[in-house]
């Protein structure tokens, strides 16, 4: 199990890494795909099959939407000279160093990588089926406990809609 | 697209369609909910989009109807969240003022299947908004 997720991680990162490098767009585009299925093995793994779903769907869109943006357009990145000075190395590392220093100091208080943090949870969990009457608790939270929280989500949606047709539509209607 | 994704298309999208149906209806029995079932039924119209082209369905029209299921899709949302401030005899926003029945069963949980099904609408009216707003902008522009 421990081993397994390593690995999985180990693949996502360097499909991460290949993806920023590689020339050629398309296959730029399918080793992100890498990293969104391995996302979806690892809910798999860690006992989350309500994230799965949603991430191997809309991983799957969304792969379409950009292997058709470009089909559309090109397939060669267009080169852009950038100088590499020393400032900007020197900042790069100082960054890098302090996200190592504060993760390092961080991990230390949450719980390992796959275990549930029990303290708070146990509220919801022991009595969540009889208050809310769902056999699914994920579904009891985000509608009963948590409502408000998925209105808000609803919102954000309806937002983002009106957001593209706003920006996207060329003709107004008559 | 050629005939081979056509075929498959055809035969395949009425079953993603109800599978879409079934995680949302089932979502507080199994793992799922309106989200995961929104975007499968998504998924489906835009499959069934791709493999046919952009001439099989009239877009305009259609995208006028999606953009006016997302909007009622949410206000039916917020109407039953509000109807706990009538019906529940405590008068608080979001109270689940149906009667529970047992754990496990088809029809429990009050009104958290009918919260389900709202934004299982409004999800698969957004995605499918969204995708065919790029769609038309495609074709206007060129």
């Amino acid at each position: 199990m421990g081993i397994l997720l390593i690995v999985i991680l180990v693949l996502m990162i360097g499909g991460a890494l290949f993806s920023l490098e590689a020339r050629d767009l398309l296959s730029a585009v399918i080793a992100y795909g890498i990293v969104g299925f391995g996302l979806v093995i690892l809910f798999l793994l860690l006992q989350a099959p309500d994230l799965a779903l949603v991430q191997i769907v809309v991983e799957a869109i969304t792969l379409i939407i950009m292997i058709a943006v470009i089909m559309d357009s090109t397939r060669e990145e267009v080169k852009t000279k950038s100088k590499r000075t020393a400032a900007y190395v020197i900042v790069s590392i100082v960054f890098a160093g302090l996200f190592l220093y504060f993760f390092n100091r961080v991990t230390g208080t949450l719980s390992a990588f796959g275990e549930r943090a029990m303290r708070m949870s146990l509220a919801y969990i022991n009595p969540g089926a009889e208050i809310t009457g769902s056999a699914n608790l994920v579904t009891g939270v985000i509608f009963d406990f948590r409502g408000y929280d998925t209105l808000g989500e609803a919102t954000i949606l309806f937002t983002a809609v009106i957001g593209v047709l706003t920006v996207l539509r060329l003709k107004g209607r008559k | 697209m050629t005939i081979i994704v056509q075929k498959v298309t055809q035969m395949m999208c009425g079953i993603i369609f109800l599978y879409g149906i079934y995680i949302i209806v089932h979502g507080h029995l199994t793992p799922g909910g309106g989200f995961a079932g929104g975007t499968i039924i998504a998924g489906s119209f835009i499959l069934l989009v791709i493999a046919f082209g952009s001439e099989f369905l009239t877009l305009k029209k259609e995208e006028t109807g999606s953009s006016l299921l997302e909007s009622g899709a949410i206000l039916v949302f917020l109407a039953i969240a509000a109807a706990g401030l009538l019906i529940g005899g405590v008068g608080i926003f979001f109270v689940n003022f149906l009667p529970k029945g047992t754990v496990g069963s088809l029809i429990s949980a009050g009104i958290i299947p009918l919260f389900n099904i709202a934004i299982g609408i409004e999800v698969a009216a957004a995605l499918l908004t969204i995708f065919l707003a790029l769609l038309i902008y495609k074709e206007e522009s060129t």
